[in-house]
């Protein structure tokens, strides 16, 4: 089967750290991949490399297995891949209904991209996409600001399912939230598998990781040391790895 | 307090209306009615568009994140420009163009340095403050031009209306008033400004092109300030090098009466209309009780101050609610 999205010798340098050597990795269809390592491991820069913030120096990636240039987030967002930053890409000022939106707003009378949004349509899909990944709110134009932590994870992800995104690349989605926070998110995490999306599920907390993930994909140095699924293996063989 | 951060941010005008409200009385009470007394209303009204389009094109940067402290010098290089090629047989028409387009590329070059250097505004359109009053003193040779006789100043500045209660201004203003709040709030574009300034990170990562937003709220600015200034010098029949001085701060001042907050995101072109109609009652108020008019520039201050405190602790509210989790 083919993945649909696969890194083939990918190379990275950083003012000649070598932080990516020679990274394969494929994901299939519908898989949750857990990526774990420590820090300066190399996850970061991998996750930027398919979010289109960096550019290999070598290699390619592969989405469906075609080849494509990831030259900036717009062209990654626009081929499928969406991601979900530890610091919420939720603008806190703004309705969660403009949110959702941001960026691709459906608009009408339009010249030029720029035109009057279908503020109803927002509305309307808005509720269907949050209701999508089980977060109940109460309306599509309470202000992000007025949500948790985990609530704005939980819009985010419903923000990329409604846009059909293939892979949704979540890097440090629990970080500074508490615990109740922290295993609702793994819960929409887990709720992208039934829906057919494919996850890279960034941490540095393997227990989150083997919660909620098929696969695990350990980096250190730039390499990736450990790959199995996570009926192969245990926590403490992968703590011992790191 | 959430509720309160919620009409904040989506009313965040509503305390400056109160306050309207309350100076109105005062001031309509102690001036025994001539302060409501249509004479009276027709000079406050004559006079606020003018300060009015400057507090508009600055709320609106201020909203994206930015500042633009030089539209006071831009508000007196633009009139002083068309008037000088108006003084060489250049029609109306052309000239005010030219001096409108000159206003842009101000606003263009403010924005670009910015941007480009990494620099804050506050600091690029402080320089262009000097350096555009400075053209408009060179331009002018020291003299102000004359301006010619045909103009259609009726355009602009003639008085309308029931008992001629408002100038032609007054429609321009409450025109681009309009435009530009439907501009922030109904279409796709607003949306990407009030990200811009609400959150940089998020909006770029989601592929809002954040920098040509700022660079086009940069111009709006500079061209709404430079269209001001125009009205002035037709009202005034002469364009003086020296006006809009100390301007740039009254509409600062204005927006963030109006509610704007000072780190962008939040804000209002009715915040910018009402602040700049209390700084107009202030003027206006303490010259009819008979106050000594020196304080007008203390009780801008202080309000200004106020309403800065206000918001801050607003916001530190705001990030209380962030913390706070929730079932």
């Amino acid at each position: 089967m083919t993945p649909i999205i696969e890194c083939r010798g990918v190379q990275k340098w950083y003012a000649g750290v070598h932080a990516l050597k020679n990274i394969n990795l494929a994901v299939q269809r519908g898989e949750v991949v857990g990526l774990v390592g420590d820090n300066g491991a190399g996850k970061s820069t991998l996750i930027k490399i398919l979010s289109g913030v960096h550019q290999p120096e070598a290699g390619a990636v592969l989405i469906e297995g075609r080849p494509v240039v990831l030259r900036s987030p717009k062209v990654a967002m626009r081929l499928g891949i969406e991601t979900i930053y530890q610091t919420n890409s939720m603008v806190p000022t703004m309705s969660i209904a403009r949110n959702l939106f941001l960026g691709r707003e459906p608009i009408s009378l339009g010249i030029g991209g720029i035109g009057l949004l279908d503020q109803a349509r927002m509305r309307r899909e808005s509720v269907q996409a949050i209701a999508d990944v089980d977060l109940h709110l109460r309306s599509p134009d309470a202000l992000v600001g007025e949500l948790s932590g985990g609530q704005r994870q939980g819009v985010a992800i419903a923000r990329a399912m409604h846009f059909k995104s293939k892979v949704l690349v979540l890097d440090e989605p629990t970080n500074h939230l508490s615990v109740k926070e922290t295993n609702k998110v793994l819960g929409f995490i887990r709720g992208l598998k039934p829906q057919g999306v494919t996850g890279i599920f960034i941490s540095h907390n393997i227990h989150h990781v083997f919660e909620c993930c098929d696969r695990i994909v350990a980096m250190a140095r730039g390499e990736i040391v450990f790959d199995s699924p996570v009926g192969g293996t245990n926590i403490d063989h992968i703590h011992d790895l790191l | 307090m959430r509720n309160l951060f919620r009409i904040y941010l989506e009313k965040p005008e509503l305390a400056g209306i109160a306050l309207l409200v309350i100076l109105t009385g005062i001031f309509e009470v102690r001036s025994n009615g001539v302060f409501l007394g249509a004479d009276n209303v027709r000079g406050i009204l004559g006079l606020l568009p003018e300060v009015g389009l400057v507090s508009i094109g600055v709320t609106v940067l201020m909203i994206c994140g930015e500042f633009d402290l030089s539209v006071g010098s831009v508000f007196a290089l633009t009139p002083m420009l068309a008037a000088v090629l108006m003084e060489r047989d250049m029609p109306f028409l052309p000239a005010v163009l030219i001096g409108l387009a000159v206003a842009a590329g101000i606003g263009f070059i403010n924005g670009v340095i910015t941007l480009r250097f990494g620099i804050p505004s506050f600091i690029t359109t402080l320089g262009m403050l000097f350096m555009a009053r400075s053209m408009t003193v060179v331009i002018s040779g020291g003299f102000p031009p004359v301006l010619p006789d045909e103009l259609p100043t009726w355009l602009f500045t003639q008085f309308i209306g029931p008992g001629g209660l408002i100038r032609v201004s007054f429609i321009w203003f409450v025109a681009i008033a309009l435009l530009v709040s439907a501009m922030l709030s109904l279409t796709n574009f607003g949306n990407w400004l009030k990200s811009t300034g609400g959150f940089l990170e998020a909006a770029s990562s989601l592929g809002i092109p954040v920098n040509r937003v700022k660079i086009i709220c940069f111009m709006l600015s500079s061209v709404l300030a430079g269209f001001g200034g125009l009205i002035e010098v037709l009202r005034l029949g002469s364009p003086l090098p020296s006006i809009g001085e100390g301007l740039e701060l009254q509409a600062v001042a204005a927006a963030v009466i109006g509610g704007t907050a000072l780190n962008g995101g939040i804000g209002t072109v009715l915040g910018a209309v009402v602040g700049s109609l209390l700084i107009r009652v202030i003027d206006n108020g303490l010259v009819l009780t008979q106050v000594d008019s020196n304080w007008f520039k203390f009780a801008v201050g202080a309000l200004t101050i106020f309403a800065v405190v206000a918001n801050a602790r607003l916001r530190r509210a705001a990030r209380g609610i962030r913390i706070e989790t929730r079932a």
